[in-house]
């Protein structure tokens, strides 16, 4: 693989409990700088454990993770990671503006940087109007707008999202990807994105990475190869359904298919699929 | 809504008053006698008699009861008031060191609640003769005692709070690379606030208790405690002096009690839900 790895992963495994369950085995997959990566697979495949490796939240049984050159551990002293989690996880007690600019609060900037860089968030995420309210007086959608400013911050190379959208209607979703996709091109992050539906992943990745369950394993990688940039119409590109059976296929390869189906592509058409690749 | 609230207040207030006289003349007029206790005007004087004795001089050609308890009650609001301060802070501080290592947790926890179960009237006279012998003022001593009756709910509340943080909120704080003491004030202090305030409610009550329980052994005459121990001597003659000293008493309690239900109003930011 070309181009200079962002994240390296090698042979990484995990396993919980002495001799437990085996969450991860053998996973390799090389993330290279401006990619859009998806991670997706049925519960207990353990891709929010991979992403919580990454981002040094917990620590690989076995495997090598290298980010930015570094290891997951100096990548987070750095401030190499921005999280968004399903839940917004908010601080209550804190206004939006005052969310938006806590980890500029532990970068130690001063109150008029921060102040300035709250604005151009708060903008690019479309809150403005909303910076002195509380958490609990915003929508869902708007308080996740929240949470993916407050990670976007002080600028992170890797942006890590744990099924950020996960918790919200199709609707609200549905625009929260092409916003997602917007700040994506914007900001010039990398991204690593959990998720549980099919279509989302193929419209927004540039390559979705499919795992299957017990152990946790990389079935395949789909190369999504998509025009950039994304709109609402390449929902309806006759590329779009093609990968969306291609990933569909992995899924059932890897045993996992207790995915959401959000698409209308009928069962009839993964069964032809699945005779022809056979 | 504000009115409301008066409105209740007021009913219950009014119903306790009718219990109160409606229990007197029941008792009164069928010669009720639990054991020993009777039902007289000297057991159970009328609520106007209490309130009246308020505005009679306290001793021959002296200044009126209300006058001489209205300085009782700051004085021993100052003890509380010192003591609930102290023992807030103690509560916090050692309820910060006890959420930061489980080892600290198992090995002092069981002493800090045993310390709860020592009478507080055993250990009293030692407090104000260990703090007398090196110079501070009694009224200083009640405040300790009174704090060691405070910092214990703080401490266990403390302890609660700031474990309760949202993991997730952790794994952010840690994303950030935050320090320890970044983690401590700006996510699991405002996590514990409720669980504070909730402890400084208890704590406030109980440093007035712990206040004028201290005064007896300390011997002190100038606040409410020593003030019962007067008045305690004159039940037979003037039953109404004591019940009044103890319906301020109460009234001190209360205010202690308000005044950290309004400090809570104002520092504790929370979704409507979540405020009591």
């Amino acid at each position: 693989m070309s181009g200079t790895s962002v994240v390296s992963l090698e042979r990484v495994s995990k396993e919980f409990g002495a001799g437990g369950v085996r969450a991860l085995e053998g996973i390799d997959l090389q993330i290279r700088e401006r990619e859009f990566i998806s991670l997706i697979g049925p519960s207990g495949c353990g891709k929010s454990t991979l992403l919580r490796i990454v981002g040094d939240l917990i620590q690989p049984s076995s495997g090598r993770v290298v980010v930015n050159g570094k290891t997951p551990h100096q990548a987070r002293l750095d401030r190499d990671y921005g999280i968004v989690f399903q839940d917004a996880v908010l601080f209550d007690w804190r206004t939006v503006a005052k969310n938006i600019s806590l980890p500029l609060e532990m970068v130690g900037w001063d109150r008029a940087k921060r102040a300035e860089r709250v604005n151009e968030l708060v903008e690019l995420v479309e809150l403005t109007g909303f910076e002195s309210h509380h958490p609990w007086q915003l929508s869902g959608g708007m308080q996740q707008r929240v949470s993916i400013a407050r990670a976007l911050s002080f600028n992170p190379p890797l942006l890590l999202m744990d099924e950020p959208f996960g918790a919200l209607d199709e609707m609200t979703r549905e625009r929260l990807n092409l916003e997602l996709l917007r700040i994506w091109e914007a900001s010039g992050s990398t991204v690593i994105f959990v998720t549980h539906s099919i279509a989302e992943a193929v419209f927004l990745s540039t390559r979705v990475v499919v795992m299957s369950p017990r152990p946790g394993r990389i079935v395949g990688v789909v190369g999504v190869d998509l025009p950039q940039p994304r709109t609402a119409d390449t929902r309806e590109e006759p590329g779009f359904a093609d990968l969306i059976r291609e990933v569909r296929h992995l899924l059932r390869r890897g045993g996992g298919f207790d995915v959401e189906e959000p698409t209308p592509t009928g069962e009839e058409d993964f069964i032809a699929a699945e005779e022809a690749l056979d | 809504m504000v009115a409301k609230r008066v409105g209740m207040l007021v009913l219950v207030l009014a119903a306790l008053c009718a219990f109160w006289e409606g229990f007197k003349w029941f008792g009164e007029s069928t010669g009720l006698a639990l054991g020993s206790f009777e039902v007289n005007d000297r057991t159970l004087p009328h609520i106007h008699d209490i309130i009246g004795q308020l505005f009679e001089p306290s001793r021959t050609n002296g200044p009126m009861l209300i006058e001489v308890l209205w300085d009782a009650a700051l004085f021993t609001a100052k003890e509380a008031a010192v003591g609930f301060v102290l023992g807030a802070s103690i509560g916090f501080a050692l309820g910060v060191v006890l959420a930061h290592s489980r080892l600290l947790q198992r090995g002092l926890l069981p002493y800090i609640v045993a310390s709860q179960t020592v009478p507080i009237l055993a250990i009293a006279p030692m407090v104000v003769v260990w703090m007398g012998g090196r110079g501070f003022p009694d009224w200083f001593s009640v405040s300790v005692i009174s704090a060691f009756l405070t910092f214990f709910p703080v401490t266990i509340n403390t302890l609660r709070g700031l474990t309760s943080a949202d993991p997730r909120a952790l794994e952010l704080m840690q994303s950030y690379a935050s320090g320890k003491w970044a983690i401590l004030w700006k996510l699991r202090v405002p996590t514990a606030l409720p669980y504070l305030f909730a402890a400084f409610k208890i704590a406030a009550t109980a440093s007035v208790v712990g206040a004028i329980i201290g005064e007896l052994p300390a011997s002190i005459q100038d606040g409410l405690g020593g003030a019962i121990l007067n008045f305690n001597q004159y039940y037979a003659t003037t039953p109404t002096s004591l019940w009044a000293t103890n319906l301020i008493a109460a009234l001190l309690g209360i205010t202690f009690f308000l005044i950290v239900v309004a400090v809570e109003r104002i520092v504790v930011r929370r979704a409507p839900e979540h405020v009591a």
